[in-house]
């Protein structure tokens, strides 16, 4: 079956140009909720309420305020906001071409597949020249009325534009002080890599399942029937005191496993 | 998010409590740890108000009883039919998963490079609980050693996730990757099989590329433009006094609405060195000084006084009892 594109643009790097169609590259498995009045069981709504007395703000009469460092507040006319908001679009344009392991995990956000629009000679063009460059795209464009960053790759031999977070969103390292203390032991240093060792695989992500999932599902579904579930407290897990007969126990544990 | 207690919607930060507490489990080794979100939201982020501006705050209504509710009125519940629910509770749902909702077990070391980056979701900022700045050193050592990351899937506010636990300059990460089911194939989205290749239109492309290579990542290049042309308007309006209301006399907000603009990092940090001899605090102190400037409106001040109370109390602050609010403000904000 195939998927429905949310949205046509066209790669631009220079004189070049691949019109292409996007669609997303994910499919939503979680379950919904929401939230209820307990005693009549009717979903909520939000509101807005001015604190000070209490009295509820229709959405239509509320405005957006920038708050500074200073504790001024500048407001903003809904016009004002649209005033702010890009131009539409369909360039996606590319940047810049990097490394692949310039672009680190920390910054992806979401993937979307890009499809051909039109003739596909030119998207089959750009998938050969992307697998022979080894290297990804920054791309930037417009969709609807918000401004994106991504990277262009190929994913099991397509293309795909995967959306990064902004500069201001992302934590740098350095302003964080790790833990410190004293030298770590060298014995338990070694136990502790050993046991690592012991524990290395290759990534595997189809051995992985949403169990938890299909549990919720069942509940909901015995108690839509009118079943009633148990709950159990959680077992405590043992602890070890030291950490040293904590990793020297693990790896007995390990080796009798092996 | 498909569910998360009704509390954070409507506090966002405004309280001190990490996003989730437990343990990881390496072995037989349990290390507890809490998880910060380590994502900040937009650069700008502007506050509903009224026409004269006065801050506003979100409830929840019951459109029924026309009454503003509070949290411990409201449940969860799945639309099995039309307008019928059936309510779960938070404990439910946890003992669906017991172990997996207080322990991550790493029972899995891959290599780091392995994951492929469609699979990354968010990532969380793991600080050590009390006692635990050992065996969290000795996991981060051993993991950024051998470029490995810990795997394991676990249970948080009602949803299972596969975890990465990556190691980096010392601080642990969870980064939440998502399962292979919620990730479309190719094939599952219908993509055409690639077909002849046209060798001009290839090195028509090439040769752009080639044009636009770059090494490295210039981080100007994710500058998040439609915020800042946003500030230049902010700017603007402080310029002419149009629009903009002055600071309040004295900024204090209502405690009960935590108004949710928490400095994370400043918490974050705190959390980190918590464990740490004294000494390093300091110097990671005067190093954020510039940025609790500019995010003044969102620290300390707008904090309840029982979370300032509970954190001077964990940093063992004499006389802490007896101070005001104004006095254990002061007292935090003292270079330990």
């Amino acid at each position: 079956m195939a998927a429905r594109a949310m949205w046509r643009g066209v790669i631009r790097m220079g004189n070049s140009s691949v019109p292409v169609k996007l669609y997303s590259g994910l499919e939503d498995q979680n379950v919904h909720f929401r939230l209820l009045h307990e005693s009549d069981r009717v979903p909520v709504k939000q509101e807005l309420i001015n604190p000070q007395s209490e009295e509820i703000v229709p959405f239509e009469r509320a405005r957006r305020g920038f708050v500074t460092d200073d504790g001024d507040l500048v407001i903003f006319e809904p016009e004002e906001l649209d005033s702010l908001e890009p131009e539409s679009s369909r360039d996606i344009d590319i940047v810049s071409f990097l490394p692949p392991e310039e672009i680190d995990h920390r910054w992806y956000l979401r993937p979307y597949y890009l499809g051909p629009d039109g003739p596909p000679e030119p998207y089959f063009a750009l998938i050969t020249a992307l697998e022979r460059s080894g290297r990804e795209g920054l791309a930037r464009w417009t969709m609807r009325t918000k401004e994106y960053v991504g990277a262009l790759r190929l994913h099991h031999g397509y293309p795909m534009l995967l959306t990064l977070r902004y500069d201001a969103q992302v934590v740098p390292l350095d302003t964080l002080d790790a833990p410190g203390g004293p030298k770590l032991d060298e014995k338990e240093l070694a136990m502790a890599r050993q046991l690592m060792d012991m524990l290395a695989a290759s990534f595997e992500p189809e051995e992985y399942h949403d169990e938890y999932r299909k549990r919720v599902l069942d509940l909901i579904e015995t108690k839509a029937r009118g079943g009633t579930v148990k709950t159990k407290r959680p077992r405590k897990q043992p602890r070890y005191e030291d950490l040293a007969g904590a990793l020297s126990a693990s790896l007995k544990k390990e080796r009798i496993r092996a | 998010m498909p569910r998360s207690r009704p509390a954070k919607e409507t506090t966002d930060f405004g309280k001190l409590r990490p996003f989730w507490s437990g343990t990881i489990a390496f072995g037989l080794v349990s290390l507890p740890v809490s998880l910060f979100v380590a994502n900040r939201g937009k650069a700008v982020s502007l506050r509903m108000v009224d026409e004269d501006g006065t801050p506003l705050s979100r409830k929840y209504f019951c459109p029924v009883e026309e009454k503003a509710l509070s949290n411990d009125e409201i449940v969860r519940g799945y639309e099995v039919e039309k307008d019928e629910f059936v309510v779960v509770t938070d404990e439910e749902l946890d003992a669906l998963a017991p172990e997996k909702s207080q322990e991550i077990d790493l029972r899995r070391f891959v290599p780091l490079s392995e994951i492929d980056p469609v699979y990354f979701e968010r990532a969380y900022f793991l600080a050590p609980n009390k006692g635990a700045s050992k065996a969290y050193r000795l996991l981060a050592k051993g993991m950024e050693d051998s470029g490995r990351a810990g795997i394991a899937t676990f249970v948080m506010r009602g949803k299972e996730y596969l975890v990465a636990i990556i190691a980096e300059r010392g601080v642990l990460r969870a980064e939440t990757l998502r399962f292979a089911d919620e990730l479309r194939t190719p094939q599952d989205v219908g993509l055409p099989e690639v077909g002849e290749v046209d060798a001009q239109q290839v090195q028509a492309i090439e040769k752009e590329m080639r044009a636009l290579e770059s090494d490295r990542l210039d981080r100007e290049l994710l500058v998040d433009r439609q915020s800042q042309r946003m500030l230049e308007l902010v700017e603007e309006k402080l310029h002419s006094g149009e629009d903009v209301v002055a600071a309040p006399e004295e900024l204090e907000p209502d405690e009960e609405e935590g108004a949710g603009f928490v400095d994370l990092m400043q918490i974050l940090k705190q959390s980190l060195q918590e464990v740490t001899p004294s000494g390093k605090v300091a110097a990671s102190r005067s190093k954020e000084e510039p940025r609790r400037r500019r995010s003044r409106y969102g620290t300390l001040s707008e904090r309840s006084k029982t979370d300032l109370y509970e954190q001077a109390k964990e940093l063992d602050i004499s006389g802490r009892s007896n101070m005001t609010k104004e006095q254990l403000i002061e007292a935090l904000r003292q270079p330990r």
